[in-house]
């Protein structure tokens, strides 16, 4: 078992980091009611662990028994039938699926399956929750419509379901959908902290950390504690005992990215240009997601720019990160373009700025 | 609808009226709707108004008080969002209800006009589509149905269908007509709430009823009986005012790393972009020693990231496009670069 599952707190008292989150679930959860909710926050934050823990508070350990399912649905919209596949997590007392799985047909999933779903009553009378609960993953994912659908989902079924929202960003879950659910923000944890966490699952496992191993560990996971974890795997199984100046790996795409960026740094030339374009096809075809391949890349140029340069480029770097989305909402996914745009442009910026230094 | 457990009931479920005249602040709906009730005659009708404000509310408590309960359900369709309302439904579902006559089953009581309702609720995310497929259901059965378009903006309800209804606007509810609502759910779920909390509660809800009254269970929920301002401002997902404040300080500072500093910690520490945009324009307008000029190339730049963030956009980039082009207006520096 990897060591993010393993030492993935299991109850609510067990949380570590957002101790203060935990007990105001805590409390939420004593009572017999409970609002809907929405978790958000970055990547590696904790939301997950915090929805599990609560699930568990809330019906105890028979909520731990999971089974997966991957189910068809067939959906009549009138004038064809669809047949929709989705993965689901699902115990006796809550159901867990990811609806914008379903892309585009995901309005006929908030329509039918959950509210499906969220009609049912759970049988179990004697149960301490007249309620089930659905969690629901990516909401921010889900386009408007489906949104849309939500809302009233969420009222009129409220008697026998309770819906757990969970997202990276809450300002693309609509405010109509916001304002019904009770909001709780996972802040990524401080450095302090992903120490602190590395240093006990170190001392779990009998391992002899050196001095500011794991404060190393934790300032290049970005605040994203799972990934610490990750890394401090990594350089557990690479050699142990730790060298005292032993640093994780970084992961290949991002080695990957700041090569491109060098190389468009050295030369400005549709020739590179080219050179360039073969490595993004390579970067994307091991589904590494175009907008994270886009801020890796401005995050590497701008080490290197000229503090003049920076605001156009960050300029620049937003703009075809929306193009890129709108591109997607319209014509299906070719990021490639954009990626490629780009980089034309920050040369022919690049170039034009040094000619004009440097003549 | 009916409850199983009373408790683990909303609040803005518990405490939606059930009557036309209670409905709070919209003066002249209630008006006109209670003449209704007593004429039984309706045209129909179109509410639309920011959310939270009670087109919904009004429109299901005057089906209910018209027909009672139980007649509720062979005279009225409710269709919302979550129902699928293609061009399809309409021409299948919808008129095939519409089209049907009225029985003369009365109830005593009740007025029961010689009419069935169709509720749209959410009607501004039906397709043009669809919408153009009613125009004429509406007419060809007057007679028999009355329409409700209830929506958040009239601009996406079609000109003819708008143009065949009377139309509503719900306000924004005012600060003392939403304290004297939230201080009568106060006494009856015995909570105390000083007049400081009820100010910010008016405030951060800005005129959405719903809103305040789902933070104020939350709040009630988390910190038990007696609520202060804090632990309201921390149940809505407000921004604490010194995260924006240093923002603007890194933004001032004119060291583009340190914004780009700035930017990665608030992403980090979760705060919704949209929100901060926000409380962000706030400060800028309020801000003294900030020319006018510079003031509205900043916010100029805050309305395009908005709608980028609308269509999707990463919130890191906006974020840092937003801090570098307030650096670039504060210090003066041209829009684009000019070797």
């Amino acid at each position: 078992m990897l060591w993010v599952d393993k030492y993935r707190p299991k109850t609510l008292d067990k949380v570590t980091v957002h101790d203060q989150v935990a007990q105001n679930l805590r409390k939420l959860v004593s009572e017999q009611d409970c609002p809907h909710l929405l978790f958000y926050g970055p990547s590696g934050s904790g939301k997950k662990t915090l929805i599990l823990a609560l699930i568990k508070q809330m019906f105890g350990a028979g909520a731990e028994k999971v089974k997966m399912e991957n189910k068809t649905w067939k959906i009549d919209t009138g004038t064809r039938t669809l047949e929709i596949e989705l993965a689901m997590l699902s115990s006796a007392h809550h159901v867990e699926m990811n609806p914008s799985d379903a892309g585009f047909q995901d309005r006929y999933v908030v329509q039918e399956v959950i509210k499906e779903m969220a009609k049912n009553r759970p049988i179990d009378a004697k149960g301490k929750r007249a309620f089930k609960v659905l969690v629901l993953n990516e909401v921010d994912k889900l386009s408007r419509e489906a949104q849309h659908s939500l809302r009233r989902t969420m009222e009129k079924y409220s008697a026998s379901c309770r819906l757990i929202l969970c997202c990276n960003s809450s300002s693309k879950v609509t405010e109509a959908v916001r304002s019904r659910c009770l909001n709780v923000r996972v802040n990524a944890p401080s450095e302090d902290q992903i120490v602190q966490v590395l240093e006990i699952i170190g001392k779990k496992e009998n391992l002899h950390l050196p001095a500011g191993f794991a404060a190393r560990i934790a300032a290049q996971s970005n605040r994203n504690l799972r990934r610490a974890i990750l890394f401090f795997e990594t350089c557990k199984v690479q050699q142990y005992p730790f060298a005292s100046n032993q640093v994780a790996p970084p992961l290949d795409w991002e080695q990957y990215v700041s090569e491109i960026a060098t190389d468009i740094l050295t030369e400005q030339s549709p020739k590179r240009l080219y050179a360039v374009r073969q490595k993004f096809y390579e970067l994307l075809v091991n589904c590494i997601p175009p907008e994270s391949i886009l801020k890796k890349l401005l995050t590497e140029l701008l080490k290197k720019l000229d503090a003049d340069l920076k605001h156009e480029i960050c300029h620049w770097a937003a703009h075809y990160a929306l193009c890129m989305q709108e591109h997607k909402m319209r014509l299906g996914s070719k990021a490639i373009f954009h990626l490629e745009a780009f980089v034309a442009k920050f040369m022919s910026i690049y170039k034009e700025f040094l000619v004009a230094t440097f003549g | 609808m009916a409850p199983l457990v009373p408790m683990s009931q909303p609040w803005v479920e518990k405490y939606r009226p059930r009557q036309v005249k209670d409905v709070a602040h919209q003066e002249e709906v209630v008006r006109v709707l209670t003449n209704t009730l007593q004429t039984a005659d309706l045209p129909h009708m179109l509410f639309y108004g920011p959310p939270g404000t009670g087109k919904t509310t009004t429109a299901l408590a005057i089906a209910y008080q018209l027909y009672g309960p139980e007649l509720y359900k062979s005279r009225v369709l409710e269709l919302n969002a979550s129902d699928d309302r293609g061009i399809n439904v309409v021409r299948t579902k919808i008129k095939d209800f519409a089209a049907v006559a009225v029985g003369t089953a009365r109830k005593a009581g009740y007025p029961c006009p010689p009419y069935k309702m169709i509720i749209l609720d959410e009607a501004d995310s039906m397709t043009e589509d669809a919408q153009n497929a009613l125009r004429r259901t509406m007419e060809t059965y007057s007679k028999v149905t009355r329409f409700f378009f209830i929506c958040n903006y009239i601009s996406r309800i079609i000109e003819p269908l708008a143009s065949r209804c009377a139309k509503f606007r719900f306000k924004p509810l005012s600060e003392e007509v939403m304290s004297s609502r939230i201080m009568h759910i106060c006494n009856e779920e015995s909570l105390n709430l000083d007049a400081q909390a009820l100010s910010t509660l008016s405030a951060i809800s800005q005129g959405d009823l719903r809103r305040a009254i789902t933070y104020l269970q939350s709040a009630a929920r988390l910190f038990g009986s007696s609520i202060s301002s804090s632990d309201l401002i921390s149940v809505s997902g407000v921004i604490p005012e010194d995260v924006v404040k240093s923002l603007l300080a890194a933004c001032r500072s004119g060291e583009f790393d340190v914004a780009n500093k700035e930017v990665s910690n608030i992403i980090a520490d979760g705060y919704p972009v949209s929100q901060l945009m926000a409380q962000f324009l706030d400060v800028i307008v309020s801000a003294d020693d900030i020319p006018d000029e510079q003031k509205a190339r900043i916010c100029k730049k805050l309305g395009e990231t908005d709608k980028c963030l609308v269509d999707g956009a990463d919130e890191y980039l906006q974020l840092l496009d937003v801090a570098s082009e307030t650096i670039r207006a504060l210090f003066d520096m041209p829009q684009t670069l000019v070797f």
